[in-house]
């Protein structure tokens, strides 16, 4: 991983950091201990990018599902079941033949929890926000991700409250493919712009 | 402010390599970080952007060399000071010296309150939005030493109005402690071009979320 060679050393050290930093917590009325497993468990099992591959399967399956996405995202995902932190306000981004959507944040982390989870650690290295907004075809190039020279590249910068989730083109061939076939087609990555869905 | 952390376009920060079999966290302390953060959120003492304000003021030798979840914890540490929760010697011992100063976010609340989280749009209280899709803007030349959420890249660049997105809590303020100031928040749309000069695409784009106070 990049960015991290100092952490093994610093293991104990942060451990016991966290350790008196959660009991202050306690005592001081900032925490319910028991509130960390459930905070854990939601964003472990129930919340993270299987939420946003429904999203992607129902709108390459449904055109009225995808209008609606166009029209009012926040609206579309929140009446699915998907709300909540980090996912108040949604806009979807269609990527096309003609412009592919690339999602950072060059200033801190957001990205939309509520449909995603919490976001990988190369979204939040220091390369990948700094280079996104500047060089994205060799940012492509990195997750293996070549584009016709035809295709134009729209980053997306998440610098408010406003998340963005792009909607991957779906792959030729899958005409006969229901939703939850789509589904397994639809990665993580797919969502944020950094691979294509049906890419292995 | 011109932190550390506003570095969209800076070189020099190497490859990304990501890694496919990445597992959630990296250490059990991380999952700790993680929840204990988001918990003590949950208890309302301070908005996103105070806590976005601890993490990204600091040197940027240190800012560089923490790992994601140990610049979480510093800007916890940071917040519960300048908030006046904690002091420096309560979080070195790990002993309160005072009573309980919050009620926290209980168990039982915790996916209620997940699943509700905080939407940042705000009534607009009869102001129209100055721009209109399709206006030519020009980024103002903001540089306080607090916070705010225009990037550098965009400072003095013009670009389009591409959408409207409503009346937004405005970061700047909102850092301060304050919830409701509210300002329209534009999606703004440059020729990456214009901000990067010939090492971008000719026909990409850059598009960054900007609130009316940045904007002329």
């Amino acid at each position: 991983m990049p960015h991290d060679h100092h952490d093994h050393s610093h293991l104990d050290d942060e451990t016991a950091r966290v350790m008196a930093l959660e009991k202050l917590l306690a005592d001081k009325g900032l925490i319910d201990p028991a509130a960390l497993d459930v905070i854990l468990d939601t964003y472990e099992t129930k919340v993270g990018p299987r939420n946003g591959a429904k999203v992607v399967a129902r709108a390459w399956s449904d055109p009225d599902f995808a209008q609606a996405l166009k029209d009012d995202a926040t609206t579309a995902i929140h009446d699915m079941g998907f709300a909540g932190r980090q996912g108040e306000h949604i806009t979807a981004v269609f990527n096309t033949p003609e412009q592919h959507n690339l999602v950072v944040c060059t200033l801190c982390s957001c990205y939309p929890w509520s449909v995603l989870g919490l976001p990988p650690t190369w979204y939040k290295s220091t390369p990948y926000r700094a280079r996104a907004v500047s060089e994205p075809r060799a940012v492509l190039g990195e997750f293996g991700v070549t584009l016709p020279d035809s295709t134009a590249i729209r980053v997306w910068d998440s610098t408010a409250e406003m998340r963005y989730l792009v909607i991957p083109m779906r792959p030729e061939g899958t005409e006969g493919l229901g939703e939850e076939e789509l589904e397994a087609l639809v990665s993580r990555d797919s969502m944020i712009g950094t691979a294509l869905a049906g890419a292995a | 402010m011109n932190g550390p952390h506003d570095i969209g376009g800076r070189d020099g920060f190497g490859p990304i390599n990501p890694d496919p079999d990445e597992p959630l966290f990296h250490a059990p302390w991380e999952r700790h970080a993680m929840a204990m953060v988001v918990a003590a959120g949950g208890a309302g003492k301070w908005t996103i952007d105070e806590s976005r304000f601890a993490r990204e003021n600091r040197d940027p030798a240190e800012y560089y060399g923490l790992s994601y979840y140990q610049l979480w914890l510093r800007g916890l540490e940071q917040l519960l000071q300048t908030k006046g929760l904690a002091t420096a010697e309560e979080i070195a011992s790990g002993q309160a010296a005072t009573a309980p100063v919050a009620t926290p976010l209980a168990a039982d609340q915790v996916v209620p309150a997940l699943m509700r989280g905080s939407p940042y749009d705000r009534d607009p209280q009869g102001r129209a939005p100055a721009f209109a899709v399709g206006d030519r803007v020009r980024v103002r030349n903001l540089q306080p030493r607090g916070h705010i959420r225009m990037p550098a890249y965009v400072r003095n660049q013009t670009g389009t109005i591409t959408a409207v997105h409503g009346c937004h809590v405005f970061p700047d303020t909102s850092a301060k402690g304050d919830r409701d100031t509210a300002h329209w928040l534009y999606n703004v749309t440059f020729a990456a071009r214009d901000l990067f000069g010939e090492r971008a695409g000719e026909k990409d784009e850059v598009s960054v979320d900007l609130w009316e106070p940045y904007l002329e």
